[in-house]
């Protein structure tokens, strides 16, 4: 394995626009917004960036293609800019082209911006939209919750968890994350509910309600990153820096090999993780991990990723989650922000949304949702696709001297 | 191994929901009180994903068990109601069925007795020295919201392997006539029939027509009345088999039951329906007499043999899957005579380019995977290099059809989300005995009769319509074995 980039890339600013139903926005207008706070916080002239990278999803529903609409809604200086799509991982992804291009020397300074207007769609959840002529002919369109929901089944049966267990503890994970969002204002629904209203909400597809399905919001998140030794010489003291940054895509396997993956957990999560603990040093992740931010498109997502980034041992996870490991006050904290569930799920934003939150928590700066342990290393967690299909996407900063 | 010409297997497929006719009719009352006579029993219903061609792969590979496929020299498709009028719809049983392209095939259409017609030509030409032809007929006809078609009818399909040597059923002969005798008629591009007094076709067309045709057939055929087994009568109406047994001196126990009660009466397919349920118990040595009736009489003479093998399923197995259901609206959604709001999720263009399909036809229409000949592994779509992560073998994949193999599931959902005209739609990944994996739509599925481990079989579906260019997009799907 490559030697890794971990402590070659600082972030010396980030923005996160307001998540929610942003009627009165176009997609250029919430990169302003998001932008504007970066570069603020950065302390930074546009004409400093020598290279962004925009992530997207659902492009033909919003910006459209190519990296244009980037340079355009930020008036970049003629810089190259880069689109990336990897369904909903895009955001990190954009990430990941602004770091390796530090990284690299290519840049001293790169932008990643993620930004996504999903509520000019009409109807609420995600854009169906095509996966290719050939795909389209054979595989299953369906809904989100539809493929992620798979995984309950797939786990009650390996592990042996009744129904109900399992849905009381994906409950558990939604009331969580609706406390934590309570307490974000930037977050898209910032309502606490109880177990009860979790449990007997409507089916969206079984055995996930309506409470167990993120928000599906407009937002955009940003990155500008440098060097540590520009970030020194641009008078940053608390510098947070890159530990690790991962991604592996399904190649197939769990979708075609017969009798292989038995459709419980992410295979590529599992090889991100393990990955990206290597490249940060990270031994025992439970006790290191000072916090996490991880893809909670849907509540089964995050119990089953508990597990997959060796948080909780395998089949263990929904008891780890009733037991509070993952509450704001607990063990590890997940989605101190709210999370994809609360905070919303703008999908090209998310990813950097996460690193946005950890970067805030890291520096202290999270307001009234602070965590209290002065945390240290913090994880994000970006997944794209759908449990038997996907991009995982696994992200470590950190205090430098960490 | 005998020279005899004949049905050497037949097969069946009776879609699984039987629409209660209490059901139609309570809906109805209120407009055709006159409804009421005809509203007992159930009537076979096709699910929204089902249409003539889907119901004809089912009946084909019915009749096809245990019978080398390569041996098949053509087949063809006897409907009113195909889906297309202008692409080969046996074409594309054919490729369903993944027979070899060395295959002809036909449509034939036009009225109600062009399957006993198509057949009597299948025999003709096996005497002539033809190879096996599957004659195919298959029935999904619409009709008009309180109508007493709507009681009456009924979908199925069913296949006959027709050919020469140890046959079920021996081809004694057969006699037609053509008479253009309009009780009912339906011009191009119409969705229902316009139906002349029953009374009329009753009188002149039942008894008469038929009852002259039968007096024919026995004096040209030299066979007496009398020694009928089995009097097939595809007609449903009341008393009309009894009467012509009668007229015609066919003994009274001969007159084979028309499945009125239980599945309706399934149109072109019908003859070949109530011939494959009497095939199902027919003893050696019984004479069958089977008619087809629509602008003229087909009559059709057969010699049971006792050899008959019940087929997987057939007509009993049919029957005996049936699911009664009350759900009257739901069947008017399916068959385009309700308009729902549909919601903007079902806006997805489901444009089907020509190209992919027909470079991808073995895997889209046949559910042809692939097989590594260096390490065994199974996988569907068939790759240029194998899924298989111990050894990425590249270019050694061989046709490998999974459509016959058995599948548990793995995962699944049902998920109320997705736009389905059945929801909650049911899908999940599904391993197949022997190897390779899918993720699969689960149709004809239950609540609380889906779950890991559940086993499936596949069948040829409707996936999804292109409705802004008027295309059927067909696709396989699991349905849980029972």
């Amino acid at each position: 394995m490559a030697s890794g980039i971990k402590d070659k890339v600082a972030i010396l600013g980030m923005g996160c626009a307001k998540f929610g139903e942003r009627w009165d926005m176009n997609a250029d207008s919430l990169m302003v917004e998001a932008y504007e706070e970066a570069i603020a916080d950065a302390g930074i002239e546009t004409s400093q960036i020598d290279a962004a990278w925009l992530g997207v999803a659902f492009d033909a529903v919003n910006i459209g293609p190519s990296g244009i609409p980037l340079a355009t809604a930020l008036r970049l200086n003629s810089v190259g800019v880069t689109k990336v799509e990897n369904y909903c991982a895009s955001g990190t992804e954009s990430f990941r082209g602004a770091v390796y291009a530090v990284a690299s020397g290519a840049a001293d300074i790169a932008l990643a911006l993620g930004v996504e207007k999903l509520k000019d769609t009409g109807y609420g959840g995600l854009p169906v939209r095509t996966r290719g002529t050939t795909f389209d002919m054979t595989g299953i369109t369906g809904s989100a919750p539809g493929q992620f929901a798979q995984l309950a089944s797939a786990y009650r049966q390996q592990h042996g968890v009744s129904k109900e267990d399992l849905k009381r503890a994906i409950a558990h994970v939604s009331v969580k994350s609706h406390a934590n969002g309570a307490k974000n204002p930037k977050a898209h629904l910032r309502k606490a509910v109880d177990m009860e209203t979790v449990l007997n909400a409507p089916m969206i597809a079984e055995p996930l309600g309506l409470f167990d399905c993120c928000g599906v919001s407009d937002g955009a998140a940003c990155a500008i990153v440098t060097t540590p030794e520009i970030a020194r010489a641009l008078g940053k003291k608390d510098l947070v820096t890159v530990k690790a940054l991962q991604i592996a895509t399904s190649n197939g396997w769990e979708l075609q090999q017969g009798g292989g993956w038995n459709g419980s957990y992410f295979h590529t999560t599992r090889v991100a993780a393990e990955k990206a603990y290597k490249e940060a040093g990270v031994t025992d992740p439970r006790k290191q991990i000072s916090l996490t931010e991880v893809h909670d498109c849907f509540s089964i997502t995050e119990l089953v990723t508990m597990e997959d980034l060796f948080l909780s041992k395998e089949g263990e996870g929904w008891k780890d989650v009733l037991d509070g490991v993952f509450d704001a006050d607990g063990e590890v904290p997940c989605q101190i922000d709210g999370g994809l569930k609360c905070f919303g799920h703008p999908i090209g934003a998310s990813g950097l949304r996460m690193i946005y939150e950890n970067y805030l928590q890291l520096l202290g700066r999270a307001g009234e949702r602070q965590r209290q342990t002065p945390p240290s290393l913090a994880l994000s967690h970006n997944l794209g696709g759908m449990p038997n299909q996907n991009v995982s996407a696994v992200a470590i900063v950190g205090m430098a001297d960490a | 191994m005998t020279t005899d010409t004949g049905i050497l297997s037949f097969g069946a497929y009776i879609p699984r929901h039987r629409l209660q006719r209490s059901a139609i009719y309570a809906a109805n009352a209120w407009f055709a009180g006159g409804l009421k006579g005809l509203a007992k029993g159930e009537r076979a219903t096709a699910n929204w994903d089902e249409d003539a061609l889907t119901m004809a792969v089912e009946a084909a590979r019915d009749a096809l068990e245990g019978f080398d496929r390569d041996e098949l020299g053509s087949l063809s498709l006897a409907s009113t109601s195909l889906p297309f009028i202008d692409r080969l719809n046996s074409g594309v049983v054919k490729e369903a069925l993944t027979l070899k392209d060395a295959t002809g095939a036909f449509d034939i259409t036009g009225g109600q007795r062009v399957a006993t017609s198509a057949l009597i030509q299948a025999f003709a030409a096996a005497k002539g020295g033809a190879k096996p032809h599957l004659s195919l007929a298959s029935e999904m006809r619409l009709s008009r919201p309180a109508s007493e078609a709507e009681l009456t009818q009924g979908d199925a399909a069913v296949g006959l392997l027709v050919g020469t040597g140890d046959v079920v059923a021996k081809f004694l002969g057969s006699h037609s006539t053509t008479i253009d005798f309009v009780d009912h008629f339906r011009m191009s591009g119409q969705d229902f029939d316009y139906t002349w007094e029953s009374r009329w076709i009753r009188d002149e067309g039942y008894t008469g027509m038929i009852g002259s045709a039968l007096k024919e057939a026995f004096a040209a055929l030299d066979v007496r009345a009398d020694a009928i087994d089995r009097f097939i009568v595809p007609i449903t109406a009341r008393g009309v088999a009894e009467g012509l047994a009668k007229r015609a001196g066919v003994k009274a126990e001969a007159v084979a039951d028309r499945l009125a009660a239980n599945v309706g009466e399934t149109g072109v397919a019908h003859p070949f329906l109530l011939l494959a349920a009497a095939l199902e118990e027919a003893k050696a040595g019984e004479t069958i007499a089977l008619i087809g009736f629509g602008q003229g009489v087909d009559v059709l003479l057969f010699e049971a043999t006792g050899k008959a093998q019940s087929p997987r399923r057939g007509v009993r197995g049919s029957i005996a899957r049936g699911a009664p259901t009350d759900n009257y609206m739901r069947w008017l959604f399916h068959r385009g005579n309700l308009m729902l709001d549909r919601g903007m999720r079902a806006e997805f263009d489901e444009k089907q380019p020509g190209t992919t399909l027909w470079r991808q036809r073995k895997a889209v229409l046949g559910l042809v995977g692939g097989r590594c000949t260096k390490t065994g592994t199974v996988q569907f779509p068939k790759s240029d290099i194998s899924v298989n992560p111990n050894d990425s073998a590249v270019h050694t994949q061989e046709d490998y059809p999974l459509a016959d193999k058995t599948a548990k599931v793995v995962t699944y959902t049902a998920d109320s989300l997705t736009y389905s005209p059945a929801p909650p739609s049911y899908y999940g990944m599904i391993d197949f005995e022997g190897g390779g994996r899918m993720m699969a739509e689960i149709t004809d599925a239950d609540a609380d009769d889906v779950e890991v481990g559940r086993e499936v079989r596949m069948m040829f579906r409707i996936k999804a319509v292109d409705e802004r260019r008027n295309f059927t997009k067909y696709f396989w799907k699991a349905v849980p074995v029972r």
